[in-house]
Parts: C-alpha cells; sequence; structure tokens
C-alpha cells in the first residue's frame, strides 16, 4: 500500500482523517477511501497499541475502528469498513497518544508482557495499593473510542411492522428468495446492512447479468415488498420476533429530517436467514500487522471500489476461493507472488491455476515483517523448508464461517461441518430457515499455527493471541465458557466474528477433542453495536418516565413553588415567599398549621370506590383492620398486608352508603395497590358480589388542617362541617364537595374532595377564607415535618416493607376475626420473636438528628437500628425524630448514638414513644 | 419478546403484559401459615412447562392463567380468570 491505487477521476467527495483532507468517491466506504489514499495505518489495538489497518470489508472488521463525526454527533469505534462516505465526514483514529503513528503506549513494548491473559483477574487478587498503580496506567493505554460528552442532538425513532416472510440479507440468495415469497403473494420484508444490494455479486464474477439485481428488486417491490437497505437484523427473539436497526443516515452524518436511525420490531410469519459467510483469518506471527488482509476482502476492494490494496501479493489459503482473489488481483495488474496452498494435494481449481500462477502446496505462512504503514515480506514454511517472499500485501484465507448468529438468538442448534471446518444451522424451535452460502459453507482444510505463539492474534480487537489461548489452558481453564471470560477472547465489539473458530480449534487440540466437542459460547444480541440512542428511542429526557401532573398544576405554579417527585406525580414541597429558603418556607407553613390554618393538595393519594352487597367482605380482605362495623357516614384508618404477613401500605376507609366504601392509601403505592385490589377481587375470590373502581385521577383533594379549620370550612359551606373521622356532602363555591373529617398532620382536619375538573373555584375559595384568617398554602416539606411530630409512619419511610403491624405498634388494630390477606403470613413465630425493630421515636440530646444515620450503643459500635425521618418540633425548634430501633418499645429513656459517619456526624439521642404532639388526640376533638 | 395470545383481545405483543406470579404461588386466603408459606417461597420453579398469571395491563388489563415453557417461551394454553371464567 504504497500510494493512491486508482486515477483519482470521480473522487469529488470531501473528508478528512486525523484532520487531513482527502478526497473519495462516491459509494466508498471510509476503508476503500483510506486504502484509495494509501493509508494503511488506521488504528492502534486495544491492549498493546499494536499498528492495526483494514482487514475485511464487512461489519466483522476487528482493526480499522475509528471514531466518525464531531460533538454529540460523534460515534466511537465505528468500523471503517462500514460506514459510506459523504461529504465533510470528519474520522480520528483512536487509542493513541500523543499521535497514530507515533503513539507512547507501543514504545512501552512491555505491554504484552505486563497484560497476558486473566490480567485484571489476577491483578485485583493482588494487593490492593497495586492496583491503584496499575489503574493509572491500564486506564491511560487501554482502550478503544471515547464517548462522546455532549448530548446526541439527533433523534431515534422506533416502528412496529408485520410480515409474512422477512428475509435476512440482499446477496443471491436472498434476493431469490424475498422473489419467490413476493410472486406466492407473501408479504415480504427485506433487510441488507451493505448500501447496495447483491452481497457477493458485488466482489465477485457471475454470469447472471448486469441488471439481475435491480430487476430482482424491482419485482420485490411491484409486489408490494418492503426492502431496507443500511438495514442490520440485530436480534432474533421470542416468536419470531426481530429486531431491525436502520442507519437512515451514516454514522456521525447530519440527518436531513433530523432523524438518524430506526428501531424496527418486526413480527415475522417466517424468517429466511441468507447471511452469508466470513471468512477466517490465519494465525501465524504478526498477522496483525497493516497489509494483512482477508483473501474476500482484497476482491472486494478490487471489484467493487476500484482499489488495489497491493502491487506485490502472497496469498495463503485452505481453501479454494482464494484463487479467484489471485485472478483478481492479477486482472488488475498486481504481482501474485505467490499462492500457499496449505493442502497437500493439489485440487482441481489449484491444478487448473497452476500455468498462471506459483502455486505451492503444504504452504503456510509463518510470519508478517513490516513497517507501520505496510507489509515488507512475508516468511512461510513450503514442505518443511523455510521460504521468504518480498510483498507488500497478504491475502488470506483459513475457511468460512456462516453467520448463524440469528438461528442461534432464536434457539437453534448447530451441526459441525468437517468439509468446511465451519458450525451451521440445524434445527431451530422457531420458524427459521438458513439459506445459501450460511447453509452451504466452502470446504476448507483444519489448520494449525505456524510461527511464534505471542504475536499470532486470535482476536485483534481484544489482542488476544494463541499464546493467551494456551496459558489460559495451562492454568487450568478447560470450558469455552471460562476461556472467553478469562482471556477476554470474543468479548469485544466485534463479539468474536473473525476469532472464534480459531480459538476453538486451539482449545479443542489442547483437550483432544473435536471441533464440536469443545462446545460453543452462547450467540446474544445485538449481532452488531447498537447505539444506546436508538434503544431510548423517545424517551429520554423528560420523556424517560411520565410525569403526571395534578388537577390544580396551574393554581400551584402561580404562586412558584418548589417541585418535588411524588411516585409519578409531582407535587409542591414548599411555597415560599419573599426569596425564603426551603427550610425556611417549610418551617413557616407547619408553624401556620399549628397555630392558625393551612391547606395543601392531597389530590394525588390512591382513592377506591368500592360497592356492592359484598363489599365490606372485600374490603376486610383488603384491610387488616375491621370495616364490618362502620357506620354510615363514619371513617376509620386502616393498613393493609402483603400475603407475607408485613405491611405494604395504609389509608382510610370510609362508609358512604350502605354498600358504598371510599378507600384511600398512599401516593407512591397507588399503582401497586390498584394490582393487589385487583388481584383478590379476579383471582382469590372472583365470586364476590362487588365493584372496585380505582377513582385516584376523579378526585381533587385539599386538606384544610389547623385550629381554625373548622371555623373556615363552617364559613364556605355555611353549616356545620362534619366530625372528626365522620364525613358529609356539601357544595363549596358552587361545586358539590364530599368532606372528610381526617388529619394527618395532628390538627384538627379536612379533606373535600371535588371532582378533578371542577377543583379551580374551590382552591380558590380556601385560599380566600385561609387568607382571612392568617392561613397559608402549604407543600410536603411541612406536611413531613407536622406528621413527624405527631409520630404517624409513611409509606417507603417507615413503612419499609420489612415490618410487621406490631413493629409498628399497630397490632391492637388488627381485626381478630382475621379472613385479611396476609393472616396465615403474619402467624409465623419468627414475627413475634424478641430482636426485631419497632418504631420509636428520638429527642436530640445535641443538635439535629442527621436522617438516615444509624443507632448505636457507642460511637462506632453496637448497630441498634437507624433513623427513619428527622425533623423539629414544629414550634420550639427541638430536633426530633422516629426510628426503627431493635426491641424498641421497651428502650424509652435510652441513650443511643445518632451515627453517620459518612457526614461526621455523630449526635445523642434519648429513646421516646414516637408522638411527640397532642398523644391523647385532644385537638381533634370540637 | 413473545406474542401472547389474550382471550379477550387476541395475539398481542408481550411489552403490554405484565407477569405477575406463578399458579402455585397463590395464597388462599384461608390457607394455613405453613401452606402459605410454602406457596410463597419454596415452589417448584420447573425448568419446563409452568402455569404463570399474566395481566393485560395495557390492554384489557384482564388476569389470565398461562401454561408456557421457561425454556422454549412456548405458550401451550391461555386461560381467562376473573368472574367472566366462573362457571
Ligand atoms: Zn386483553
Amino acid at each position: 500500500m504504497t500510494g493512491p491505487s486508482r486515477s483519482p477521476d470521480g473522487a469529488t467527495i470531501n473528508f478528512t482523517f486525523d484532520g487531513r483532507p482527502l478526497k473519495a468517491r462516491a459509494g466508498d466506504t471510509l476503508a476503500a477511501a483510506l486504502l484509495a489514499n494509501g493509508i494503511g495505518l488506521v488504528g492502534r489495538s486495544f491492549k498493546y497499541h499494536r499498528p492495526r489497518g483494514i482487514m475485511t470489508a464487512g461489519i466483522e472488521e476487528p482493526n480499522a475502528l475509528v471514531t466518525v463525526g464531531e460533538g454529540g454527533r460523534a460515534e466511537p469505534n465505528t468500523r471503517a469498513t462500514d460506514v459510506f462516505v459523504y461529504e465533510g465526514l470528519v474520522a480520528r483514529s483512536q487509542n493513541r497518544w500523543p499521535s497514530l503513528s507515533f503513539d507512547l503506549g507501543a514504545v512501552f513494548g512491555l505491554f504484552s508482557k505486563a497484560l497476558p491473559a486473566g490480567f485484571y483477574y489476577k491483578t485485583f487478587f493482588g494487593p490492593a495499593k497495586l492496583w491503584l498503580v496499575y489503574e493509572w496506567f491500564i486506564r491511560r493505554a487501554a482502550g478503544l473510542g471515547n464517548a462522546p460528552q455532549e448530548a446526541d442532538p439527533d433523534r431515534y425513532s422506533q416502528r412496529a411492522a408485520f410480515c409474512d416472510v422477512l428475509v435476512v440479507g440482499g446477496g443471491p440468495a436472498g434476493l431469490q428468495a424475498a422473489v419467490d415469497a413476493a410472486d406466492a403473494g407473501k408479504r415480504v420484508i427485506l433487510v441488507e446492512q451493505d448500501a447496495e444490494l447483491g452481497g457477493s455479486l458485488l466482489r465477485d464474477p457471475h454470469d447472471l447479468g448486469p441488471d439481475w439485481t435491480s430487476t430482482m428488486a424491482a419485482r420485490i417491490r411491484d409486489a408490494g415488498g418492503t426492502i431496507l437497505m443500511r438495514t442490520t437484523a440485530s436480534g432474533y427473539w421470542e416468536h419470531d420476533l426481530v429486531t431491525l436497526v436502520q442507519r437512515i443516515t451514516e454514522p456521525g452524518q447530519v440527518p436531513t429530517d433530523g432523524t438518524a436511525q430506526r428501531l424496527w420490531h418486526v413480527r415475522a410469519g417466517k424468517v429466511i436467514l441468507a447471511t452469508g459467510c466470513i471468512e477466517r483469518p490465519i494465525a501465524f506471527a504478526h498477522n496483525d500487522r497493516p497489509g494483512v488482509m482477508l483473501s474476500q476482502a482484497v476482491r472486494t476492494y478490487v471489484r467493487r471500489f476500484g482499489v488495489l490494496p497491493g502491487k506485490r501479493v502472497v496469498i495463503a489459503t485452505n481453501n479454494d476461493d482464494a484463487y479467484l482473489t489471485a485472478q483478481t488481483l492479477s486482472d488488475a495488474g498486481a504481482e501474485v507472488v505467490a499462492i500457499l496452498d496449505a493442502r497437500s494435494a493439489l485440487s482441481a481449481t489449484a491444478s487448473e491455476a497452476q500455468g498462471r500462477f506459483t502455486v505451492h502446496t503444504n504452504a503456510v505462512p509463518k510470519a508478517a515483517t513490516g513497517g507501520m504503514h505496510q507489509l515488507k515480506s512475508v516468511k512461510a514454511t513450503v514442505s518443511a523448508q523455510d521460504v521468504s517472499y518480498d510483498a507488500d500485501l497478504l491475502a488470506v484465507s483459513g475457511g468460512f464461517t456462516p453467520v448463524t448468529h440469528l438461528h442461534m438468538q432464536a434457539g437453534g442448534t448447530l451441526d459441525f461441518s468437517d468439509e468446511a471446518q465451519a458450525f451451521v444451522a440445524a434445527e431451530c424451535r422457531q420458524n427459521v430457515e438458513t439459506i445459501g452460502s450460511a447453509a452451504n459453507p466452502p470446504a476448507a482444510l483444519p489448520l494449525a499455527l505456524h510461527g511464534d505463539p505471542k504475536t499470532s492474534f486470535v482476536d485483534f480487537q481484544n489482542d488476544v493471541s494463541i499464546a493467551d489461548i494456551d496459558l489460559a489452558w495451562a492454568e487450568g481453564y478447560r470450558s469455552v465458557e471460562h476461556l472467553k471470560r478469562y482471556t477476554t477472547l470474543g468479548m469485544a465489539t466485534d463479539q468474536g466474528k473473525t476469532s472464534n473458530m480459531a480459538a476453538l480449534a486451539r482449545l479443542a487440540e489442547r483437550q483432544h477433542a473435536s471441533i464440536p466437542d469443545a462446545g460453543l459460547t452462547t450467540f446474544r444480541p445485538p449481532y452488531t453495536p447498537v447505539t444506546m440512542g436508538l434503544l431510548a428511542g423517545r424517551n429520554h429526557r423528560d420523556a424517560g418516565a411520565h410525569v403526571r401532573r395534578l388537577a390544580l398544576w396551574n393554581q400551584h405554579q402561580a404562586a412558584k413553588p418548589i417541585w418535588q417527585p411524588a411516585g409519578y406525580w409531582m407535587r409542591p414541597r414548599a411555597f415560599p415567599r419573599n426569596g425564603e429558603d426551603l427550610a425556611t418556607s417549610a418551617r413557616r407553613e407547619a408553624q401556620t398549621v399549628r397555630s392558625a390554618v393551612g391547606m395543601t393538595d392531597v389530590s394525588s393519594l390512591a382513592k377506591f370506590e368500592v360497592s356492592g352487597p359484598d363489599a365490606a367482605k372485600f374490603l376486610e380482605m383488603i384491610c387488616a383492620t375491621s370495616v364490618a362495623k362502620l357506620a354510615i357516614g363514619r371513617g376509620r384508618y386502616t393498613f393493609m398486608l402483603r400475603e407475607d404477613g408485613l405491611v405494604f401500605d395504609d389509608g382510610t376507609v370510609w362508609r358512604l352508603d350502605e354498600n358504598r366504601y371510599l378507600l384511600t392509601s398512599s401516593t407512591g403505592g397507588a399503582d401497586r395497590m390498584a394490582t393487589h385490589i385487583s388481584y383478590v377481587r379476579q383471582v382469590l375470590h372472583p365470586e364476590l358480589r362487588v365493584s372496585a373502581v380505582n377513582v385516584q385521577e376523579h378526585y381533587a383533594g385539599i386538606a384544610v388542617a389547623g385550629p381554625l379549620a373548622k371555623a373556615a370550612l363552617s364559613a364556605m359551606i355555611g353549616t356545620e362541617p362534619p366530625r372528626h373521622m365522620s364525613l358529609a356532602s356539601a357544595t363549596l363555591a358552587g361545586v358539590p364537595v364530599l368532606l372528610l373529617g381526617a388529619s394527618y398532620s395532628g390538627e384538627r382536619a379536612f379533606e373535600i374532595y371535588v371532582e378533578a375538573t371542577h377543583g379551580a373555584p374551590v382552591w380558590a375559595a380556601c385560599e380566600t377564607a385561609l387568607a382571612e384568617r392568617g392561613g397559608c398554602t402549604y407543600g410536603l416539606e411541612a406536611m413531613e415535618i407536622l406528621r413527624i411530630e405527631k409520630g404517624h409512619v409513611v409509606v417507603s419511610g417507615e413503612v419499609d416493607g420489612r415490618l410487621s403491624p406490631h413493629d409498628l405498634g399497630l397490632a391492637g388494630m388488627l381485626n381478630k376475626a382475621g379472613g385479611y390477606v396476609g393472616e396465615a403470613g403474619l402467624s409465623r413465630p419468627a414475627l413475634a420473636a424478641p430482636g426485631r425493630l419497632q418504631l420509636v421515636g428520638l429527642e436530640s440530646l445535641g443538635g439535629p438528628i442527621p436522617e438516615g444515620s444509624m443507632l448505636t450503643l457507642e460511637k462506632g459500635v453496637g448497630a441498634q437500628g437507624h433513623v427513619t425521618a428527622a425533623a423539629y418540633r414544629v414550634m420550639s425548634g427541638d430536633p426530633i425524630a422516629l426510628a426503627l430501633l431493635t426491641d424498641g418499645r421497651s428502650r424509652t429513656g435510652e441513650e443511643l448514638i445518632a451515627s453517620s459517619p459518612t457526614r461526621n456526624q455523630y449526635v445523642r439521642v434519648r429513646v421516646t414513644a414516637p408522638h411527640f404532639y397532642d398523644p391523647a388526640g385532644e385537638r381533634y376533638r370540637d | 419478546m413473545m406474542l401472547i395470545p389474550c382471550p379477550h383481545c387476541g395475539p398481542r405483543a408481550q411489552a403490554e403484559f405484565v407477569y405477575e406470579r406463578t399458579l402455585d404461588s397463590v395464597v388462599a386466603l384461608d390457607a394455613g401459615a405453613d401452606d402459605a408459606m410454602n406457596s410463597l417461597f419454596t415452589r417448584t420453579n420447573p425448568r419446563g412447562v409452568d402455569e404463570e398469571l399474566w395481566r393485560h395491563t395495557y390492554g384489557c388489563r384482564a388476569w389470565m392463567a398461562v401454561r408456557r415453557h421457561r425454556v422454549t417461551h412456548e405458550i401451550e394454553s391461555v386461560q381467562p380468570v376473573g368472574p367472566e371464567a366462573l362457571p
């Protein structure tokens, strides 16, 4: 590769490589364009920084990895063989420093000794201090491209499709199969990962005529079929679902309509795999040098792209296919120095070629030598004699591996073909068929290694040599799965497409087993790397998680609150005034509730309307407390258990009518509760005459709390509001409302429920009524301080899924008649044994109690529990907390340390009952 | 992604469904403590066909009993569950 090998005519596309302006022809891959510009050195290898060039002409390329594009559009580890040049393409080499030609990593030739197989495992077992030294070195040295720092500016779309026949591969076999299916009236989708249809026809001489490919494509389209170009079938999933990755633009290119790629989910009646074969390299010393190229790739560059990658060429083969490469090179004006055929006897093809070329049998390459950019000579063993050739290109063919990835992802099995020395598709439980050369790979001879194992690479991308496989074997790794993980063989971005068979052959040789007995590793999607943006599709930024807006969102937004996510909802955390910070605002709000009146939005609470003759019976299954004796117009606190007897949610139950109840539970657990209620209804007791409707979003809810709450509400509805734990209907601001006498704050309080679409006037009326009495709105932060002082538990705080009703001090409320979900689980002796965490309160003997801190007997020793929620007494500001403490209820008065070593905070606390405010509930009385 | 034949909606993509639990982990409300704990914590987990409860959560929201091979994902049968499925 000493310079441009084709005339510059027609090279009209401008691109750059490492900043160097270059020209390409339309239709060139980046690899073809680089070769045409005489560039042999394209990248540095992963571990050893060895110079690497272009080895293949397809998606299997392990060496020529580059970063394409700029800014957030940059795509690292792009195969130069799998990107088609476009005007303004910017490509950069990777893993080199300071420059590609002069790389310090390679100057430390010691790498190959420093990073043998299993290096990472061995290092992790070594002294930790040593790892700190290695880490800097490894992070600097090993690696591929860098992920871009900026956000990807492009869009990625997703689409679902259905077809009778999905054909993967647009070569001669795939095109014929697609036409046959289309002619038979089937809905057909044909996918081709290349930018051109034709497959091997683009590379090999054939007698189908020049228009065959376009004629076949037209027949498919005319019959209503779809052909997707630059589209890779990347995954085969259950029930014949295939995911397709469609490149609408090339990597790094600016999309014309904003969309860079599209992910297809195709459910197919049948899948036909015409995926062809991948040619295998040969193992010999320095087989990774620029200038060593796969035989079919050489043909592709000459015939498809008009690029001659070398002028003096040695060909090494174990099969007949490479003779076609010799002829192609010769026709293009290159000198074929010698054909090294590993087979002991001349095949018919080889005999026929002998007149035109120098053909040697029993001939294998032993080493390649050369400079950074090109090959100088090839050393070989010919009938046990050492021979050397001057050559600038070595074309190798170690046989052909059928692309069986999708067949295997579909759950298929493989047969080993002795003739081809390769695995071919056998049975599959899904509706998939393999055709073409993937089903019938060309014959090839088994190949042994000739040359130094240390530089005979098997996995080029991860720098795994024959010596590494031997070392793994010597260290006792016998299974192919262990070999893979120990050496990292086949674990790079190319997933071992060119390497797995050679490694398997070496392992089988060591095991004295046949290749099929040595075993295979699992084929997993994706077939080729998929960019993360495509998988995310539109589910990024704000669309990553759905935000549910409260019915009163506009009213809150006008007050410019601090928002807080709560479950799927955004709820106001505080309503600061005059530049208050969160803490100041929350304390003012909480004090207003204690001393006057406050209002807050409680719309997001879970709400279920349960009705029917069996409504009470049904509720007594869901709730662990008694419901049946609840009078009409009355309500009660309740909690719910999982089947294992532990508390998973709490709320209130209200009897609206003879056979009609309202059940509320926590915001965060709302969806879980909806599923639980449906489960009990549909699965456990479908015979009940009951309806349980989720009315969470039907109602907006406003809580009005404080010593002036009753007066404010009386004024608004013009009548006496309901007593504590009673309900009433009323009209407020001209809107019908349901009033519940319920309190979470510890003050006399009401929950006002109104149809969600009519919430605004009710909220406005409450604001006005409160303003007249010195009241204010309050957010979640004030609510949290108020409930901690009152000692009310909260789901996901104290109710953490590990506690029984007894642990939470709720055992006295359990329904003695039983029959509720969790009753059996609750009877487990372990739940009654000593040593369990119990809910307690804490008073500080020092400063604020660190939330989430451990409770210890002494500083740093004797863990006893942890702080679940910390606050302060609303009026005095004295720090208090709720906590879970081992056998806590019997430890009142004990002093402990609330320890947070990560924050270096240690505070002495005293254990109290978990009620700091009005424990007798006198403030609820009218 | 599997194709699950909902008894009410026909064949639909797995993404519309939620796997809930195996049928043998359903605990009757009157089960004794030992039976309940066995159902919850010591199940068979066969490498073969199992009976499972699925829910068409992003479709008709109905529950169903699915007989599915846990290795091949072959679905032998799907039966409706709930009041409508009562004899
Ligand atoms: Zn359905």
